[in-house]
């Protein structure tokens, strides 16, 4: 038992810091993560995620696989989607989700065209896949800043944010700030995928975000729980993907992303608010 | 010019595009009046509220408030955009009413604390504090933001069609509530379309067809041939405009 749980951490230095990187991602993205999704934003979530790949590839194209080089890249990218979505779907005939699906694969085309123009397939692996095992001192570094920074913003906006996601009407008729809120939301999403990309590869971070928010619907209802059950599957999918990429030799990625999946499914079976068991043994909840 | 209105409106007009949906309004609402807005539908009853709170913008024309602050102004929308689904408890939806008390940092204190259960209890909710908002009727929901609006402590209190939807016990309960808000001297402004509610509660009627079609005591306002006037001057621009449904807000 203990072999298979703990001694891979306690031998190699990279599993500690992989569990560490993830750790602090989980963190971040698990109070994100339940925002977009009570928001009904996971898509938007996951186009942001998409968007970053053709900063970073410039990035890549220009300073090489250097950690500034790709977040600044990200960062920008993913501001300016953020930003466009939004007025995209407000000015144009375009629904929203269709904008954002366009976003979303020129995004993704374009990534992967800008890297292969100079870097090999590993590169490109690396920038889609992540490579948690290998996080080096400045791509920590930069999670720990990330997620201390998000924890502050959000418990200074949390009124905010939360207004915003339940009324927006209200908030509007008595302040201006539902904008600033809106978009220091997005504008958090954007920082935490560009920090979390290098590790967990930018197809996959969104992931770690939407996932455990997701699974732990299944098992809260007020947004504190919800938001601390994400963190604690988050943070489980991590540890035993990672376990389950060491003894099994698969990406870690794809490996901890399919843990948290694993435990949707399951969630999806037996979570007692409003599973499929728990729907169909009781009585439909009462609306009145 | 009333002295001491608590809502003037001047020469008022708004257009959706080329359309128009308010023209020319002109009315002063006396400060502590408890007014019905009533009109056939595309008469512009919603764009007069939406206007008041700067919603939608004027092409023509003014709203002031006389004496009162635009954060004395209190707003109930006849469609809210409260996101059902969202894991939120009654008492958390009361609480935003104290926005302007608290601000995006502030926390209630007792005393507040106190205001919310109080505001709950007067709407007939209590007991009901933490039950989730998405599992409450259209009445109770109703009753909620009611609560909400009584902690805004507006001075002008704009109802869009707050009865619809509601069973008859919730109406007389919020009706007894707008009636507490009269007697403590808020100006109210409701758009309603059953007649019989306004003839029993509200003493001054401002009825409109996008026009001003009278305005003053609900009995002297609500006579037949007002009344048709105003459905004749509404179908006859639907008529030219074949568009009465865009504008029917």
């Amino acid at each position: 038992m203990l072999e298979l749980f703990v001694e891979p951490f306690v031998k190699f230095e990279f599993m500690r810091r992989a569990m560490f990187g993830c750790l602090v991602i989980a963190a971040g993205a698990a109070p994100l993560g339940v925002f977009l999704m009570l928001r009904r934003m996971s898509l938007t979530g996951d186009v942001m995620a998409h968007a970053i790949l053709p900063g970073a590839a410039i990035g890549y194209l220009v300073g090489g696989f250097s950690l500034s080089a790709l977040t600044f890249g990200g960062i920008i990218a993913g501001f300016v989607v953020a930003l466009l979505s939004g007025l995209i779907a407000r000015t144009t005939i375009l629904k929203e989700d269709a904008s954002l699906a366009t976003f979303y694969l020129i995004s993704l085309a374009l990534g992967v065209l800008i890297i292969s123009i100079r870097g090999d397939n590993i590169d490109l692996i690396h920038i889609l896949f992540g490579s948690v095992l290998a996080l080096n001192d400045g791509a920590l570094l930069l999670l720990c800043c990330v997620t201390t920074f998000t924890m502050l913003s959000l418990a200074l906006m949390f009124r905010l944010i939360l207004m915003e996601s339940v009324d927006p009407q209200f908030l509007a008729s008595l302040s201006r700030l539902g904008a600033i809120g809106h978009y220091s939301f997005l504008a958090l999403v954007v920082l935490n995928l560009v920090a979390g990309f290098h590790a967990m590869g930018s197809l996959m971070i969104i992931g770690i975000m939407l996932l455990p928010a997701a699974t732990a619907r299944f098992w809260a209802r007020s947004v504190g729980t919800l938001i601390l059950i994400a963190f604690l599957i988050g943070a489980a999918s991590s540890l035993l993907g990672l376990l389950a990429s060491f003894h099994f030799s698969v990406p870690s990625g794809p490996a901890i992303i399919l843990t948290a999946g694993l435990m949707y499914l399951i969630s999806l079976f037996i979570g007692r608010e409003g599973g499929w068991i728990s729907s169909n043994s009781k009585n439909p909840k009462v609306t009145q | 010019m009333v002295q001491g209105a608590a809502l003037q409106l001047s020469d008022l007009s708004v257009n959706f595009g080329a359309i128009p949906a308010l023209l020319g309004l002109n009315a002063d609402l006396a400060v502590g009046s408890l007014t019905a807005v009533v009109g056939p539908n595309g008469a512009g009853k919603s764009t007069l509220l939406k206007t008041v709170v700067g919603e939608v913008q004027p092409f023509r024309g003014r709203v002031s408030f006389g004496a009162l602050k635009r954060s004395e102004v209190a707003y109930l929308p006849q469609h809210s955009t409260i996101e059902r689904d969202f894991p939120i408890s009654v008492q958390e939806i009361v609480t935003m009413g104290l926005w302007n008390e608290l601000g995006p940092f502030g926390a209630p204190d007792r005393r507040q604390r106190t205001e919310v259960e109080e505001a709950i209890e007067a709407v007939g909710m209590a007991g009901l504090e933490s039950r989730m908002i998405g599992q409450l009727s259209g009445g109770q929901l109703q009753r909620a933001l009611f609560a909400r609006l009584l902690l805004q402590k507006g001075k002008l209190i704009l109802l869009d069609e707050p009865f619809n939807a509601v069973d008859t016990k919730t109406l007389i309960d919020l009706i007894r509530v707008i009636k507490e808000w009269h007697s403590d001297g808020i100006t109210i402004l409701a758009v309603l379309h059953d007649q019989e509610t306004v003839r029993a509660h509200f003493p001054q009627t401002l009825l409109i067809a996008r026009e001003l079609v009278a305005h003053g005591p609900t009995r002297q306002v609500l006579t037949g041939a007002n009344t048709q006037l105003a459905s004749r001057m509404c179908e006859a621009c639907a008529d030219e405009l074949h568009s009465c449904s865009k504008v029917n807000t």
